[in-house]
């Protein structure tokens, strides 16, 4: 299990190879609650998470503090917003923002979903699912090229919590993504407790599901906590809030696929009730923990194997 | 590929429809698992104009709040991802909204907190330095003919009624003992700036705002000055550059 299948990083080109990348270590998202506290801790951490449309500002407090802390620390820039599995053309304008908020912070990995929130002029805040067939694999690929293209960089792409299926789909999700993942050359992002929320909502094996992704491909990992409600029959229905701790099931599938993997940048997501700097903390040191555990000689920075200063 | 049109009707009505097509592996209700996306869109959405307008929240209560800006939600959703401007027609929707026109200061207080949140977000400039000002401050001539440029941060607002003390008010850990000394119908002018990473407002004179408006729309000191209802100019001008608000200046005969 401890054995990783692969960890070569992508190779389709040639820039890919010489770019930093995040550390093999757990990262946290970074919240406007917490940037004092970062800059007076400067936390031991693999790395901070911002959402780049947060950011999607002239100036003020929190272009001071992002450029403070990313001084400090290596940083993914994950979008929200663009809308990847729109049906419309992508908005250019969202996509120059991105791209001089790139050219501004350098992140060492940009990250979008799987999902779409705009459509006809409408901004719905929400990641939103999407059928999976020929057509929309054909879009989707299309989008993810033109981002590719337009950022100049290969992006990760992030697997969704789904809480309906679409009688259109033709495929499953973990097949709708490996062929993203083949036809584009992006990369993936995958979200444990998304492919758990999605198989407990949708009867699914979670194993089975991570089994059927390109793990080659994964280049960061999202931790993050659920809340519980029931379908209409009483079942159980999973929503990602974000607003709670990694759930126990979660962190064995993390285990689980870490195994498959090897170590991987892992985030813990916290977007809703916001605790302290240091509960966020904790849950990082615990994903450290588990890195640390599986793989004792080869995870960067950790106490077996401490950097020179 | 029509589905997104259905999809994205549904998720801003309030019938508690399901758009077609969709379906849940053990039989039960899609309705139900597509409420869930409703729910995520308006609530995400409420939270963010609740963010926004604090003070309008904390004057009609959570629910109240939450209850019109629901209707706001459905009538005016976002434009755009960013959500930091998402909101700014809410004042003009509250000024429009009849259940609150026993209230009808909240539409100015409501533009206040949103100028609020532009200063916070506004482009960051520096102050032109005060040796630079010296010599300028000194020359009556020069200085009459003078333009300034105002930092990007810088807003006012002027209102018929007392929202600047209403604000104010509220920032403290006990709004409740001053709001009953606030005469409301007592007209109020502030002005908005940022310093450092803080947005201070302070209250000004009704002619100040209107000369920090003319200057900022590119008029000469001295027509600023005349277009003005009489106000302290000296208090203004002092305001302006202990504020680091004066970036820049041209002369022009």
């Amino acid at each position: 299990m401890n054995q990783p299948l692969s960890d070569t990083p992508f190779m389709g080109d040639a820039a890919s190879a010489a770019s930093p990348v995040l550390p093999s270590r757990a990262g946290i998202g970074l919240k406007p609650e917490h940037f004092r506290d970062v800059l007076a801790q400067t936390p031991e951490l693999g790395f901070f998470e911002v959402h780049a449309e947060n950011y999607m500002v002239a100036g003020g407090p929190f272009h001071y503090y992002l450029e403070k802390i990313r001084a400090r620390y290596p940083l993914s820039i994950h979008g929200v917003g663009l809308s990847i599995g729109g049906q419309g053309p992508l908005d250019e304008d969202h996509l120059a923002r991105l791209a001089a908020l790139l050219e501004r912070y350098q992140p060492e990995s940009f990250s979008e979903h799987l999902a779409w929130s705009s459509h006809a002029g409408r901004f719905f805040n929400d990641l939103l699912p999407l059928p999976y067939t020929a057509q929309s694999l054909a879009h989707v690929c299309a989008h993810i090229d033109h981002v590719q293209e337009r950022l100049g960089r290969r992006m990760l792409l992030e697997n969704p919590a789904t809480y309906v299926q679409f009688a259109a789909s033709t495929m499953a999700e973990n097949e709708f993504i490996s062929q993203v993942v083949c036809r584009t050359g992006c990369g993936l992002l995958l979200d444990v407790n998304n492919v758990h929320v999605a198989s407990v909502n949708h009867g699914g094996n979670a194993h089975d599901y991570i089994l059927g992704l390109p793990l080659h491909a994964v280049a960061e990992i999202h931790l993050a906590g659920f809340a519980e409600a029931t379908d209409s029959i009483g079942q159980p229905l999973l929503i990602d809030s974000h607003g709670a701790p990694v759930a126990q099931a979660v962190w064995a599938l993390y285990a689980f696929t870490l195994g498959l993997t090897g170590p991987k940048p892992t985030l813990i997501e916290r977007d809703n009730a916001i605790p302290e700097l240091a509960v966020l903390l904790h849950e990082a040191r615990q994903a450290d923990a588990i890195m640390e555990r599986l793989f004792k000689d080869s995870v960067p920075g950790t106490e077996s194997q401490k950097a020179p200063a | 590929m029509s589905d997104h049109d259905d999809f994205a009707a549904t998720l801003l009505s309030d019938t508690g429809d399901c758009p077609p097509g969709l379906r849940a592996w053990n039989g039960s209700d899609p309705a139900q698992r597509f409420a869930v996306y409703r729910n995520n869109v308006t609530v995400s959405l409420i939270d963010a104009l609740a963010d926004t307008y604090p003070v309008t929240q904390a004057m009609l209560g959570e629910e109240f709040f939450r209850a019109m800006a629901r209707l706001y939600v459905r009538a005016e959703p976002p434009r755009s991802p960013v959500l930091a401007w998402y909101g700014d027609s809410f004042p003009d929707f509250v000024q429009g909204f009849p259940p609150a026109s026993g209230l009808p200061y909240l539409a100015d207080l409501a533009r206040l907190e949103m100028r609020y949140v532009q200063a916070y977000h506004a482009a960051d400039a520096s102050a032109l330095p005060m040796a630079d000002l010296a010599g300028l401050l000194a020359d009556a001539n020069a200085l009459a003919h003078v333009r300034f440029s105002l930092h990007p941060a810088l807003e006012t607002v002027r209102s018929r009624y007392a929202v600047v003390s209403l604000w104010i008010a509220h920032q403290g850990q006990t709004p409740a003992n001053s709001l009953g000394e606030i005469n409301l119908d007592l007209g109020e002018a502030a002005l908005l700036i940022r310093q450092g990473l803080e947005v201070e407002i302070v209250r000004i004179e009704a002619g100040a705002a209107q000369f920090i408006d003319c200057l900022r729309s590119g008029a000469s000191f001295a027509d600023a000055v005349h277009s003005a209802a009489p106000f302290d100019l000296s208090n203004a001008l002092a305001l302006l550059i202990r504020g680091g608000a004066i970036t820049h200046f041209t002369l022009q005969e």
